[in-house]
């Protein structure tokens, strides 16, 4: 059973974070809305694994929530 | 599920509802208006005392119908009562699974079902005013019955009356009367007693068992005071057959946020004899009255089919969809199956469907119980395991009624970026959520099932439900039926087995009896030899690798509530 990754993995974490900036630049809300969602649907079928993705949610949501 | 409002369904008399005449339709027409199983006196309203029957059946939809032919076949006397003397009439079930098609078969009603049904296996999804992906569910070989057929509801009715007269016409103790109406029930430790009212004064009667049919408004669960929780969706739906000679392909359409219903969902799919079941949803706060209206529904198909497609209505009606459950389906002598005990929204078709297996269930352990060869305990295994279909049937259904009605603007969100994503990308088609087709339970963790002791595919584990393989011309279910069953593939066991008074009968199978390997895929996977222990609805109670006396003697105990 794989376990989620919660210590730096980012190949570049500032290039990948310039990236998820530039790629909702002149978005209104409800593009960049949907875009987020587009691209959390896209990284959970990459994941696919079922164990990751419920501790990936779990994480999302910070203690104290 | 339920029509909007208070009116009773299916009470001919449903404001919510109107019939536009269709002309040159008659033949269709009489099939609503003739009764099929009119009001006749019965001896039972003449005696001082009342007489006592074996099981009576409140009932007599696709489910009460169901349970009588089968108690029939199995010789147990059964009366079935209802307050109508027609079959069900309106836009209702049309989708039915192959596990109703199996059962079915065992109720010899499987074959005109499967001739008279229309198959299909392939959809459109549309979202917005673009189609985002075509499917086909290129359905697995090696079963003798289609994954689905359409068939109107009333025609699913009218085959299974034809049944009961063919039953009646051998002999078998079965027998309808209509327009009695169960108005009171007294429920006593070994019986039931009913008042009826007929078109000619009331009457009692009583029974040893009672089978509540009687739908998702059922009387018979007022009447015994018992709860019936559940979720209400916040929404409506338009639900039209129109007859058209469009030459649509024989497919399902489904249409998210289209631009002639925006906001809100569409499905096209085909019925027998051109009828198209049309659904739209309409929302919360409509004026329902106004949006049934002929001059309302027309233009809005016309937007959705085409404005050159000759159509007429048959049916328009306005429902609301509810999911709920009792809390057990047993009360005593009082079983509950179908719509009274359960209610699904319709996305996944899986009301009728599951009531039909409810009946499967059922009635081999009434005619045990009866015959004093279980324990009246067994029946609570009944409740129990339908309990646990209905969880997953109303999961099933709950899951999509989420996906195909946002409930939140970030669930509306979420399923616009998975049916964008669909157009695309094939890996998001499998979130896309229209219905999930009815299949059969397993049983999981059943108090009937012995300890998986094969290294088998999971398909057929203890509690599954016996999947189909071909034999040569034949098929395997076809052999299963109504009895327990020693299922031997490539292993010795003796031809019979009795134990506490119940007889297991062998079915010798090899791996050669099927060049198709089916058999060995659904039944061994990596294992050489097997023993199934299956039960009379066809689902397992127990396997292994070899016949292993005491452990199958004991799995027959458990499997009749004695373990
Ligand atoms: C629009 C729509 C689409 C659907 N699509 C599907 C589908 O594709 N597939 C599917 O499987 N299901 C579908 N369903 C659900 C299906 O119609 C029901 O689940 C099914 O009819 C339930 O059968 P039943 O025998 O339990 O109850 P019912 O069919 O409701 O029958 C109950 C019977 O009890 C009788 N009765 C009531 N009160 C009394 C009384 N006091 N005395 C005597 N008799 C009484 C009534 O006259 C009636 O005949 C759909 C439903 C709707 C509304």
């Amino acid at each position: 059973m794989a376990d989620l990754i919660l210590t730096p993995n980012f190949d570049s974490a500032d290039d990948f974070y310039a990236q998820l900036l530039a790629s909702h630049e002149g978005l209104g809300k409800d593009e960049s809305d949907a875009l987020n969602a587009r691209l959390i649907l896209v990284l959970a079928n990459h994941i696919g694994d079922a164990e990751v993705l419920s501790q990936a949610l779990k994480t999302a949501t910070l203690p104290g929530d | 599920m339920e029509p909007f409002g208070k009116t009773l369904w299916p009470s001919p008399a449903r404001d919510t509802e109107f019939r536009a005449k269709a002309p040159g339709r008659e033949p269709m027409n009489k099939i609503f208006e003739t009764p099929l199983y009119a009001y006749d006196r019965s001896p039972d309203q003449d005696t001082a005392t009342p007489v006592r029957h074996k099981v009576i059946v409140v009932g007599a939809g696709p489910v009460g119908l169901s349970a009588a032919i089968d108690l029939a076949q199995q010789g147990v006397e059964v009366v079935v009562l209802d307050d109508n003397d027609k079959v069900s009439f309106g836009s209702r079930a049309i989708c039915f699974s192959q596990r109703t098609l199996d059962i079915a078969d065992r109720l010899g009603c499987g074959k005109p079902m499967a001739e008279s049904g229309v198959q299909w296996e392939a959809g459109k999804v549309f979202f917005d005013d673009r189609k985002v992906y075509e499917f086909d569910l290129l359905p697995e070989k090696g079963f003798a019955n289609p994954a689905f057929v359409n068939l109107q509801q009333y025609h699913l009715e009218n085959i299974l009356v034809d049944r009961v007269r063919a039953l009646q016409a051998e002999g078998a103790p079965i027998e309808i009367r209509g327009r009695n109406k169960v108005e009171a029930i007294g429920t006593h430790d070994d019986h039931v007693k009913l008042e009826v009212e007929t078109p000619e004064g009331p009457y009692n009667v009583e029974a040893d068992w009672l089978i509540a049919c009687d739908g998702a408004h059922s009387p018979t669960r007022r009447m015994l005071g018992l709860d019936f929780d559940g979720r209400v969706f916040e929404d409506n739906f338009l639900i039209a057959d129109v007859v058209m000679e469009a030459d649509f392909p024989t497919e399902r359409w489904f249409w998210f946020d289209p631009p002639f219903n925006r906001g809100q969902s569409a499905l096209l799919h085909k019925q027998p004899d051109n009828v198209w079941r049309i659904d739209l949803q309409l929302g919360w706060d409509i004026d329902k009255e106004r949006e049934k209206r002929p001059e309302n529904v027309i233009p809005r198909l016309k937007a959705m089919l085409g404005e050159d497609v000759v159509f007429e209505l048959e049916w328009v009606s306005i429902y609301t969809f509810q999911c709920r459950r009792m809390e057990r389906f047993r009360y005593g002598r009082v079983l509950f199956a179908g719509d009274s005990a359960h209610q699904v929204s319709p996305f996944g078709a899986r009301g009728a469907n599951s009531g039909i297996q409810d009946t499967d269930n059922l009635c081999w352990k009434l005619k045990l119980v009866i015959d004093g060869q279980a324990p009246e305990l067994l029946l609570d295994s009944y409740s129990r395991e339908r309990v646990q279909a209905a969880d997953e049937n109303i999961q099933n259904s709950t899951r999509s009624t989420d996906f195909i009605t946002p409930k939140s603007e970030m669930s509306r969100l979420m399923r616009d970026a998975v049916l964008d994503l669909s157009e695309h990308y094939e890996f998001a088609r499998p979130l896309v959520n229209s219905g999930r087709l009815s299949t059969p339970c397993t049983y999981e963790g059943s108090s009937l099932s012995s300890a998986d002791a094969l290294s088998g595919p999971d398909l057929t584990c203890p509690g599954a439900a016996c999947p189909d393989a071909p034999l040569g011309d034949e098929f395997l279910l076809s052999k299963l039926a109504g009895k327990f069953t020693l299922l031997t593939i490539d292993a010795d066991a003796p031809d019979r087995i009795e134990e506490d008074g119940v007889e297991a009968t062998r079915l010798a199978l090899s791996i050669k009896d099927d060049l198709t390997l089916e058999l060995k895929r659904r039944y061994l996977g990596d294992a050489t030899s097997a023993v199934y222990l299956i039960r009379p609805d066809q689902h397992v109670a127990a396997r292994r690798d070899n016949f292993e006396e005491n452990a199958f003697r004991q799995a027959m105990r458990r499997a009749t509530g004695k373990e």
